[in-house]
């Protein structure tokens, strides 16, 4: 087990620990003589240690003063035991809150984490060197081996550190029995909080330091402040939108997904996750022949959950296709492509998107106004990945205000609609589960359905292509002989 | 044609730096601000007339939810720091802190991939769109990109790419509509958009005074912006193409872990170490809802939600998750079974479960369940109904 020592990758501020400010106004308000947990004096080997509380009313304290279930109660009162404010007085090594007769007592303020933190080496030194001068051969081996690891790592301060530890373990012996009993659990407890035994773990673990620290008062340049001001005259110009109107859409759009939400309406014909059965995703996937009737309810809500869907995307181009205006999503899709693509290949995309859709004569022209066509042609020129987004938004704003309305009218769409599967629930027996459990489908790897649509898409592409007339004469194929 | 210009500067930007003009001080700049500032608060002011709860009185209370854990994936031999799922909807990426990115099939709990990253605290990984290629990054600053192969032999590790660059810790990493981009967040105060192919810096976002520590791309049709939170206890809202940060909400009292956009893309949702997690109006430019409770001490970690957007799934350091109702302001459960910190949590694409990492070493995927399915014990892998 290694050191921490301070692991400097850059990084130097330990994150905030603002939780436990509130959890040490609630251990306070457990230490009210009058309205806290009830403390008796307990005997323990001998002598009579003040103050102890069992489990069980620690519980029944959280329960009533938070009003919470007796399991949340639960692992709340772990908490407090695993950072510290209490301790277990017998099995002091497991830091859970057992609801039973077990004994705890509460941690000195003075070991609290927040005002000793982070727990120094040069003290856990000093106090495995006391423990060792009081009796040899008392370390456990997972102290041991800090201690062997410590001497070495500080061994010039180990003069000191023998001489602090020696000083405090005189002044010990002077204390009365119990105060010692007591300032040993609490010293035991507070080192197995922040230097926990092997194959547990320390509640005081935050991770990773952060590297700016997040206390320091930001350094107001003219800069920054200019910077500011510029934001916040643009957050003047740009228009808010009433809290009525858009918390309305908020409530509109949970009422319109509720039953596409599977936390909340079962799916059909079953939840794979709970039935073993990955029919669900079979009958939603791209490829299905016929879609479920909740998919195709759910493209009836908006154009974009219609594109979103790769089903409801191939239903869309189908109809296009029949209304020969394919050259609009064609348009759209390349354009994304060309957006979130590779940079290398950003000229080699645009001179195709001119040719194909945008060149006076090209053969899937596409019908927008004089205007964005002049600023799109003007910027091809010198393209880069956002050339296209005032001809891609014109496109898309007219398949959604026009092309998708007729879609929804047309026979393609209500045909769908009829045909559309309403998959009859699953009803397994307890025998059946468990078969399924044993057959998953380990089903295709995405990488084989990337690949596939790649071959559909090249497919498609290809037979996109204007017909080269003379080719085909060529090779004879318009001959009627 | 020209080779493309890969940056694009706002004018914005070079104004702020010029020099003090006549007539400016550091303290006239000042109170200008003051006054933008109140200003923009009583516009603010005026477009509030609604409380989230009065408009959600019309909805339909919500009936018990009865999560139970439906897989339990053991491998990972330290902390799991991050997860992110693929489009199949069943497959996940997991990393760890001692540097192991794994891909499980949750499905069927394989392991199917496995690379050992050369650093330790891999703090961010995601899954590509296409199913191809993860990618993550952590202590060593970078981001790489991993392309996945069908040859369970084949050492993942000669086709790495390193791709993101950064001058400290790599917080957060997601891919953009495409295997082509990434989006990174990091501890050096920035985030940045990065070309995959030539790991050439296609945009740096400027504007946290502290680490970032998460970001989330808008799922919305027009797909330009993200939000990304940080140790300054804001959250900013970013043009994509421009490099601005567009909003800025600065409501938290503490490091904000987690931000994650509402379905529909006009809000987001934060989770930040002051234990609460926090509804943000993107429209009303205003914070609409906290979620909290007295009970509720730690910090949150990692927040998501569910497909309809009525549910909120919360991780916290006290070792539970929380499940808030969105439009109520109320909780809804509370789930047990992890051993230390639930450090991220992710809904599936299609929305049929949700997965837990923790700090424990596992990952639990789970899900509402009726009273179905028994327990079943097969090989080390205990399997819940």
């Amino acid at each position: 087990m290694t050191i921490r020592t301070l692991r400097d990758y850059g990084q130097h501020y330990r994150p905030r620990m603002a939780c436990l400010k509130n959890v040490e106004v609630f251990v306070v308000e457990m230490q009210d003589p009058k309205s806290g947990v009830k403390g008796a004096d307990q005997k323990l080997n001998v002598t009579i240690i003040p103050h102890v509380i069992n489990g069980q009313d620690v519980l029944a304290w959280i329960v009533t003063k938070m009003k919470v279930t007796t399991e949340e109660a639960q692992a709340f009162g772990t908490m407090l035991v695993a950072y510290g404010y209490i301790y277990p007085l017998q099995n002091h090594r497991k830091l859970v809150l057992v609801p039973d007769s077990t004994l705890y007592r509460f941690q000195t303020p003075y070991f609290w984490p927040v005002q000793k933190w982070p727990a120094e080496d040069i003290d856990y030194a000093i106090y495995l060197a006391r423990r060792n001068i009081r009796k040899k051969g008392m370390l456990e081996p997972y102290e041991q081996q800090h201690y062997d690891n410590l001497h070495k790592w500080m061994n010039p301060k180990w003069d000191f550190i023998v001489m602090q530890a020696t000083e405090q373990y005189k002044a010990n012996k002077e204390r009365k029995k119990p105060d010692r009993v007591v300032l040993d659990c609490q010293e035991r407890a507070y080192w197995i909080v922040h230097r926990p035994p092997r194959r547990t773990h320390s509640a005081m673990d935050y991770g990773l330091d952060r590297l700016i620290d997040p206390n320091a008062e930001e350094v107001l340049t003219f800069d920054v402040v200019r910077r500011t001001n510029i934001f916040l005259t643009q957050a003047l110009m740009r228009s808010a939108v009433k809290s009525s109107v858009s918390l309305t859409a908020f409530v509109k759009f949970v009422t319109t997904h509720h039953n596409h939400d599977p936390f909340l309406t079962t799916p059909v014909p079953s939840n794979p996750w709970i039935t073993d059965s990955d029919e669900f995703w079979q009958l939603n996937s791209r490829s299905v022949d016929i879609p479920t009737k909740l998919s195709v309810e759910r493209w009836v809500l908006s154009f974009w959950e219609l594109i979103s869907d790769p089903r409801g995307r191939v239903d869309f181009k189908l109809f296009l296709k029949k209304e020969h205006s394919a050259e609009n999503m064609a348009f759209y899709e390349a354009a994304e492509e060309m957006r979130w693509g590779a940079a290398s290949a950003i000229p080699e995309k645009s001179q195709f998107i001119f040719n194909t859709f945008l060149k006076p004569g090209a053969p899937r022209w596409i019908n927008i106004d004089g205007r964005t066509m002049g600023l799109t042609v003007k910027g091809l020129v010198v393209p880069h990945r956002y050339v296209l987004d005032a001809a891609q938004t014109h496109i898309f704003l007219l398949m959604k205000k026009d092309t998708f309305y007729r879609y929804l009218k047309s026979p393609v769409h209500k045909d769908m609609q009829k045909r559309a599967l309403v998959p009859a629930p699953h009803v397994f027996t307890d025998a059946q589960l468990e078969a399924n459990v044993r057959n998953r489908n380990p089903g295709i790897s995405p990488i084989l359905q990337w690949q596939q649509e790649e071959e559909e898409k090249a497919a498609a592409a290809v037979a996109a292509r204007p017909i080269d007339v003379k080719a085909m004469v060529a090779t004879n194929k318009l001959d009627r002989k | 044609m020209n080779s493309p210009p890969h940056f694009i500067c706002t004018p914005f930007s070079l104004m702020a730096c010029q020099g003090l003009a006549s007539g400016e001080t550091l303290k006239s700049l000042k109170a200008e601000s003051e006054t933008l500032r109140k200003k923009l608060e009583e516009e603010r002011k005026k477009l509030h007339d609604v409380e989230l709860e009065k408009v959600a009185e019309k909805a339909e209370a919500l009936g018990e939810l009865n999560m139970k854990t439906r897989r339990t994936l053991k491998g990972h031999g330290n902390k799991v720091l991050c997860m992110d799922w693929c489009k199949d909807k069943r497959r996940i990426v997991s990393s760890s802190q001692d540097g192991k990115v794994i891909v499980w099939d949750a499905f069927t709990t394989n392991k199917e991939h496995a690379v050992t990253m050369p650093t330790t605290w891999v703090m961010a990984c995601a899954y590509a769109p296409s199913g191809c290629a993860i990618a993550c990054g952590g202590l060593d600053n970078k981001c790489s990109v991993y392309p996945l192969s069908l040859d369970k032999d084949e050492n993942l590790a000669a086709k790495k790419k390193s791709v993101a660059m950064h001058t400290n810790y790599l917080s957060g990493c997601t891919f953009t509509n495409s295997d082509m981009q990434i989006l990174t967040s990091s501890g050096d105060g920035t985030s940045a958009l990065w070309d995959v192919e030539s790991g050439q810096l296609l945009q740096s976002f400027h504007g946290h005074s502290a680490d970032v520590l998460t970001l989330d791309l808008a799922p919305s049709e027009t797909g330009n912006t993200f939000v990304s939170g940080g140790s300054d206890k804001k959250a900013n809202v970013w043009d994509l193409r421009s490099g601005q940060n567009v909003q800025s909400f600065d409501t938290h009292d503490s490091d904000i872990n987690c931000v994650k956009y509402y379905p529909s893309g006009d809000a987001f949702a934060s989770a930040s170490d002051d234990s609460t997690c926090r509804l943000f109006d993107l429209r009303a430019d205003r914070e609409v809802s906290i979620y909290s409770k007295d009970s509720i001490m730690f910090g949150a970690a990692s927040v998501d939600f569910s497909l309809s957007g009525r549910l909120l799934f919360a991780g916290y350091n006290d070792y539970t998750i929380n499940v808030w109702d969105v439009l109520k302001g109320t909780r809804v459960a509370i789930l047990f079974g992890h051993e230390n910190r639930v450090s991220s949590l992710r809904v599936s694409p299609d929305g049929t479960a949700f997965c837990s990492g923790s700090w424990d070493n596992t990952l639990r995927v789970r899900q509402e369940g009726r009273g179905v399915g028994r327990e079943l014990k097969q090989g080390g892998t205990t399997l819940y109904g």
